[in-house]
């Protein structure tokens, strides 16, 4: 019985019959489209991450290179001076400080208001409002950046405070992450399973303790994600703060408090890559402090992933 | 009046100091219950009441409204998506659970559920979800007091023995049978008067299911126990009063209610002997 059954499977696969040429020759055409078609989704894949690796490398080698670069263009010596110093001292310190002050700012604002919608959205969100809350989140999600400066220079910077200042750059930040941290989390708390929440509605536990001690923390990493990738997107935002902040290349004061205040104009790495890049190629130090620049914003934003990373560690009970 | 003090006062702490009282268990009783998602009537008209140290059992084919039933019970209907709406009285010593002024999640502690599908809190360990119901609710207790009300619960959920080694483990590290007796263990830890029980053995094997069976048989002297199932045999085995609903016919109801033994030996319905013997559902 087996026998036959095997007997009759190989029958099914041999091409017999008048048609037989026909298909062979089918079969072949297949063979090698299918080989050209794998070979150019391949190449794709391969232009795409190869580019990105020649950029990153690019970017690490000019930018390492910035280091040993002194205020006059002369080289030397790794510069230790160049992550504190301003710029005549050989530095830009003022701007690695400025992008830490109006991305913490706008963070500080961010996370609050995006993580409390994105709960809003998942867990109470019905009918007409949350949907307009979810379509003016992803409208706001693809705007672009230069409208969010432009309305936060008329409202802020021209017409309330009257003067540039970190917070209104930090503002701007938050209007672009704020949208993204809430339909991140949105879609992370949907993903927690329905029967996690009735498990302990079951136990006779309020809906809000519900939300803060069993479906939050099971969504905590994916929270985390969401905001980290908001902080890598806002903290490379170059429009909105070139018409907020200013970008001075100065510290504010000679004592840390008063250069944290965030009430007047400061600096930033985008826009000191900006407005570096910009200087003709004799200038050596301005065209490699802009490399040092991109090569000290893509750490930073490293170093929080890998925060991000360090702090879900393991905090699944085995 | 005894009840709403009842509902009004209880804490999950109080209540597992009282554990060791005797038996417990309290009846309950439905009156022309409706049961609505949106405009759609899901059940109808349902009356019956449940003995206290009783199990009932809930029968019928599917969609014909036990789980929306069962869930009525404990007002778990209104946090299921499709604006639930309940219409009609079930009552704990004669006070009203949808009454005025009750509040859902006090009546949720006095009448706890324990699901289809076992669903342990992922991020908590064992010991931690037995006493979840307690944490959760804000109630403080000692450490000792936790382990001894940890080690009770898992006792009386026939589980101690085989995780008594390994409390500060995941709860999702046991076998599904495992976590759903531990879920059990988690809805008796906060002491309720009845357990609902939502087909808690259709995603379970055959010996874990006996197990839960053996424990419901051991947990009807605390509690009074509503029990959904699809399985005929085990509403024979583990009840003693059954209930047999249809919705071939409209919304669902309840075609016939009365002593399991009866039920199943000489029904009154002709529908309710179709269904037991096999010739439909």
């Amino acid at each position: 019985m087996e026998s036959q059954n095997t007997l009759r499977r190989t029958n099914a696969l041999e091409v017999t019959g008048k048609n037989s040429a026909i298909e062979r020759a089918r079969f072949a055409t297949r063979r090698v489209v299918n080989l050209i078609m794998a070979g150019l989704v391949g190449l794709a894949a391969l232009l795409a991450v190869g580019l990105l690796l020649v950029i990153l490398y690019y970017v690490v080698q000019r930018g390492f290179e910035s280091f040993f670069v002194r205020a006059d263009g002369t080289t030397g010596p790794f510069n230790f001076n160049f992550f504190t110093a301003t710029p005549s001292e050989g530095g830009i310190g003022p701007a690695i400080l400025g992008t830490l002050i109006v991305v913490g700012l706008g963070a500080l604002i961010a996370i609050p208001v995006g993580v409390l919608a994105g709960v809003y959205l998942s867990e109470y969100g019905r009918g007409r409002f949350a949907f307009a809350v979810r379509f003016i989140a992803d409208m706001l999600t693809g705007l672009p950046s230069i409208i969010v400066g432009v309305f936060v220079a008329t409202l802020l910077v021209r017409n309330t405070f009257g003067h540039y200042s970190g917070l209104a750059g930090g503002i701007a930040l938050a209007i672009i992450m704020a949208p993204i941290i809430a339909r991140t989390v949105e879609e992370v708390l949907k993903l927690v399973p329905n029967a996690l929440r009735e498990a302990s509605l079951a136990l006779g536990v309020p809906q809000w303790k519900t939300i803060v001690k069993v479906v939050l923390p099971s969504a905590i990493s994916g929270i985390i994600t969401g905001v980290v990738l908001s902080i890598a997107r806002a903290a490379g935002e170059t429009a909105p703060l070139l018409l907020t902040i200013l970008g001075i290349e100065n510290y504010n004061g000679n004592n840390f408090i008063g250069r944290l205040n965030p009430m007047v104009p400061v600096g930033s790495l985008p826009t000191t890559i900006y407005t570096n890049a910009g200087y003709p190629p004799n200038e050596v130090f301005r065209i490699s402090s802009a490399w040092g620049a991109s090569l000290i914003l893509i750490t930073i934003i490293l170093i929080f992933s890998l925060l991000a990373r360090w702090a879900t560690r393991g905090k699944k009970v085995r | 009046m005894q009840a709403q003090e009842e509902i009004n006062t209880t804490t999950p702490v109080a209540g597992a100091v009282l554990a060791e009282s005797a038996v417990k268990g309290k009846g309950m009783s439905v009156r022309n219950l409706n049961a609505y998602y949106g405009n759609y009537l899901a059940v109808k008209g349902v009356n019956m009441d449940m003995e206290p140290n009783k199990v009932t059992a809930l029968i019928g084919p599917s969609g014909c409204g036990k789980s929306t039933l069962i869930r009525t019970l404990n007002r778990m209907h209104e946090v299921t998506p499709g604006s639930p709406r309940v219409e009609g009285e079930v009552s704990i010593d004669g006070q009203n659970i949808y009454a005025a002024g009750i509040d859902p999640v006090r009546v949720r502690r006095l009448i706890g559920m324990v699901f289809q599908k076992p669903n342990p809190f992922p991020t908590m360990s064992i010991s931690e979800n037995v006493l979840a119901g307690i944490k959760l609710n804000g109630g403080r207790i000692g450490r000792k007091e936790g382990l001894e009300i940890v080690e009770q619960s898992l006792r009386q959920a026939a589980l101690w023995d085989e995780v008594k080694d390994r409390l500060s483990r995941s709860g999702a590290s046991l076998s599904g049978g495992q976590q759903q007796r531990l879920c059990i263990a988690r809805t008796i830890a906060v002491q309720p008067e009845i357990v609902l029980m939502d087909e808690p053995c259709s995603a379970l094997d055959p010996i874990a299911t006996l197990k839960i069976e053996n424990l419901i048989e051991e947990l009807k002297s605390q509690y009074t126990i509503v029990i959904v199932t699809h399985n005929m045999q085990q509403a024979s085995r583990v009840s003693d009063y059954t209930a047999f609903m249809l919705a071939t016919d409209g919304p669902g109801h309840l075609i016939e209610f009365g002593p399991t033994s009866q039920i199943f030996t000489k029904p009154t319905e002709k529908r309710t002997e179709d269904y037991i013997t096999g010739r439909f559902g």
